[in-house]
């Protein structure tokens, strides 16, 4: 009964969303007020049924009911909890009734609570968010159903893919969903404003907070994910330009543009039509990251001519709502009011630089991840694009764009001379350059681009600290410590891939017991192995004992794990961190003789990278709380007069 | 009219800055795509030595051994057609083994070996290297 109702609330909640894209219709050819004051709370009540629903797939995957198709598949009944919990979205319909039911949730919480926009656009964007539900629950509902029964019924389930039984990867695609999905109401807000030709600071306001949340979980996300597999493959890597990776990215990039774009917008009133089109781009990533995820297209073309149906409803929807969207805005864009003018040496104009270069890279992104697809699809060749690619395009562009940001928040808004500018970034560059000397003199030398980053990094974060100079500290709004802090994360983040990939050591040895290898400031002495066994694996675990200088030795118990359902073998990576890095120990198979593989690395400051995103993460959210507290007290004010 | 020469002004900047970008893409693309061959294409039509491409196939029955260094292994990958030694010094991923797909990157020495850098990881169930779905694998498990 629990499928039954999960998916009764499911075919509900599709209802109820083509009802809203009906009034939502019947609001915007008249006034209809009637359908203006029922939009909210069908939008409200859709969201709650979704949840529902998902509740529902959930309750099953913790029973473990072996008479849903889907959990018989994905799920067993030896499996730790949070396993079974996590794996209601460790696979395809699970995870795409998640994206559904965030969708639908964040078309409720914008019918609760967003109160700046007019009631019309605000009508009309709930309107384009039910567009977008109507062609996903569709999917779901027809072509990926979750709650499919299996009869009879399975004894036992196929059990879920051992590398996704990790507490970190439980996490990481509810958050990166909620960044994907939440930069629909991004995109249905920009649909709302061009049908109401209603595009404005106003607007962009009301838009900027959803923009920021979505973007604080696709930061968390794609953070998140990086250290999964930095940690959890064992290949010691925390990029690999994988096009799943990629697929994250893109969002990202077009968001953090789409960002800075609102600000100016909000803020100065310009850049009006270029919004617009970046609120529809950062959708269209997100859709199609999910395309290429979800269709099957990834593994092959050929894969997904195959099994075509799924794969085909996703291109469709895709094809569907991003050309619609174009096709409005190429409608529309001649109606959108010019903004403000600004010169270009002015915050706007960095700002400008910012969105021309994250477009650059995201073309640069996404002509990568597609280019081996499409020569398959004409030639039949096929190809892979891999990091020396991404590496040598993105990363020089990566570069300029971050110098673009150490400057960018130095300018005056408007109009400002390049000679107080040049007076303003001395300071940065002056550390820039001491950061030069120090690395020439003191260490060995490195390749271009870590040097590059090194430099860049010292001087951005000495820029991204300058706004505050002289300031009031207690009276600086918090948004701008937000954009102190998420810039600050750039700068450590930067350095953390720099010093990763200049200062790396690594040691590959068939080590024998009693044997003593060093590695950075380690000495690790390999112990022997023995057997170990958890709830539904079996693994033979290395005893390294580790001692650094005149330090307490501690010990590392890396291990080949071997999981009989199904039947796989993982490495689990044993990893020490120290204030100034990491080591990183992995085990791999032993022969005859008693020697075992033992690959060890040395990673100084390798944690950077992921406290900067932190920081990123944690700066979006200080200016979150800082714009959303300022508006409020906009409002309470226009209240009161 | 200063409104207009500023947006004209912008537009070509933003049409220089994607050409740009456009132009860096191909000529990465050009330099840094990597082949996909699996061994029947190999022994076709050679692969010269040094030349980096991407191996795949699968690893064939028994004929994983490792090497005295006690570090690198040898294994043969094959298709239903051809066989083409590889050595490999490192850890192997995850889902290494004999009887299963395998994508490995590198070059051939000038013996006709096929010395890997990299041996790629499966990332999850799903996503398996591209290129090997439709390679016809003898005896593969899958199917």
């Amino acid at each position: 009964m629990i499928a039954e109702a999960g998916l009764a609330a499911l075919w509900l909640a599709a209802a109820l969303c083509g009802l809203q894209l009906v009034f939502g219709v019947m609001a915007l050819r008249s006034d209809g007020s009637g359908a203006v004051s029922a939009i909210r709370p069908v939008a409200i009540v859709q969201g709650l049924l979704t949840l529902f629903s998902f509740a529902m797939l959930v309750w099953l995957f913790l029973r473990t009911d072996l008479s849903v198709e889907l959990v018989a598949a994905n799920s067993h009944s030896a499996k730790p909890w949070l396993y079974k919990f996590s794996g209601t979205w460790g696979n395809h319909e699970g995870s795409m009734l998640l994206w559904v039911a965030i969708l639908a949730l964040s078309g409720s919480l914008v019918a609760m609570f967003e109160s700046r926009l007019k009631e019309r656009t605000l009508t009309a964007t709930l309107a384009a968010q039910a567009a977008i539900g109507i062609g996903f629950y569709a999917f779901l509902i027809f072509a990926s159903n979750p709650f499919a029964r299996l009869s009879p019924a399975a004894p036992e389930g196929r059990g879920l893919n051992p590398l996704l039984q990790d507490p970190g990867l439980a996490f990481h695609p509810p958050t990166l969903y909620v960044g994907y999905v939440g930069l629909s109401i991004a995109f249905s807000f920009a649909v709302g404003a061009l049908l109401t030709r209603d595009v404005g600071p106003t607007f962009a306001r009301a838009m900027r907070p959803w923009v920021l949340a979505s973007w604080i979980f696709l930061t968390i996300g794609i953070a998140a994910g990086s250290y999964w597999a930095y940690y959890e493959l064992g290949w010691g890597g925390w990029w690999f330009w994988d096009p799943v990776e990629n697929a994250s990215l893109m969002p990202w990039l077009a968001a953090t543009a789409l960002l800075h774009s609102v600000t100016v917008l909000a803020t100065r009133d310009a850049l009006r039509a270029w919004t617009i089109m970046l609120a529809v781009v950062a959708f269209s990533m997100s859709m199609l990251g999910t395309f290429l995820v979800r269709s099957g297209v990834l593994t092959s073309v050929h894969a997904f001519a195959v099994d075509p149906q799924r794969g085909t409803f996703i291109l469709g929807l895709l094809i569907l709502y991003i050309g619609g969207a174009l096709a409005l805005y190429a409608m529309r864009v001649g109606t959108v009011r010019e903004g403000s003018q600004f010169e270009f040496v002015s915050r706007e104009g960095a700002l400008v630089a910012n969105n021309l270069l994250l477009s650059a890279i995201l073309g640069i992104v996404l002509i990568g991840t597609l280019y081996p697809l499409g020569v398959e699809a004409v030639t039949g060749e096929q190809l892979s694009v891999g990091p020396p690619y991404f590496n040598a395009t993105a990363g020089p562009l990566a570069l300029l764009l971050v110098a673009a940001m150490a400057i960018g928040p130095l300018l005056r808004w408007r109009r400002d001379q390049w000679r107080n500018v040049m007076g303003r970034i001395s300071l940065p560059v002056l550390v820039a350059a001491l950061a030069l000397m120090g690395l020439v003199l003191l260490t060995s030398p490195i390749g271009i681009l870590p040097m590059l980053g090194l430099i860049l990094a010292a001087g951005v974060a000495a820029a991204s600290i300058a706004p505050l100079w002289k300031r009031n500290l207690r009276r600086t709004p918090m948004f701008v410590y937000g954009m102190v802090i998420a810039h600050l994360g750039i700068a450590v983040s930067m350095a953390g891939m720099a010093f990763e990939s200049a200062f790396s050591e690594e040691v590959l040895v068939a080590a024998s017991p009693g044997e003593t290898h060093e590695v950075g400031p380690y000495a690790v002495t390999f112990d022997g192995t023995r057997p170990v066994a958890g709830a539904n694996w079996t693994a033979v675990e290395g005893g390294l004992t580790v001692q650094r200088g005149e330090g307490e030795a501690f010990v590392l118990t890396p291990q080949s794990r071997m999981f009989s359902s199904p039947q796989t073998e993982t490495n689990e990576a044993a990893i020490r961190t120290a204030w100034n890095g990491q080591l990183y120990t992995v085990l791999g198979s032993s022969d005859g003789a008693g020697r075992s593989q033992l690959r060890l690395w040395w990673k100084p400051f390798v944690t950077l990278i992921w406290l900067g995103a932190l920081l990123i993460a944690l700066g979006g959210l200080l200016s979150l709380i800082g714009r959303v507290r300022r508006e409020r007290r906009t409002m309470e004010r226009e209240a009161w007069a | 009219m200063r409104a207009k020469h500023q947006r004209l002004t912008l537009a070509i900047i933003a049409i220089v800055a994607v050409v740009a970008a456009g132009f860096l893409a191909l000529f990465g693309l050009r330099d840094n795509a990597a082949l996909f061959r699996t061994p029947a294409e190999i022994s076709a039509e050679p692969v010269p030595a040094g030349q980096a491409f991407r191996l795949g196939g699968m690893v064939a029955q028994g004929s994983i051994e490792e090497l005295p260094d006690g570090v690198s292994i040898r294994f043969l990958v094959q298709d239903a057609e051809a066989q083409v030694p590889v050595v490999y010094a490192g850890i192997t991923p995850d889902l290494f083994a004999e009887n299963s797909g395998v994508v490995a990157e590198g070059a051939l020495d000038a013996n006709g070996v096929f010395v890997a850098d990299h041996i790629l990881a499966k990332h999850d169930e799903n996503y398996m290297p591209p290129e090997l779905a439709d390679v016809d694998l003898v005896g593969d498990p899958r199917q």
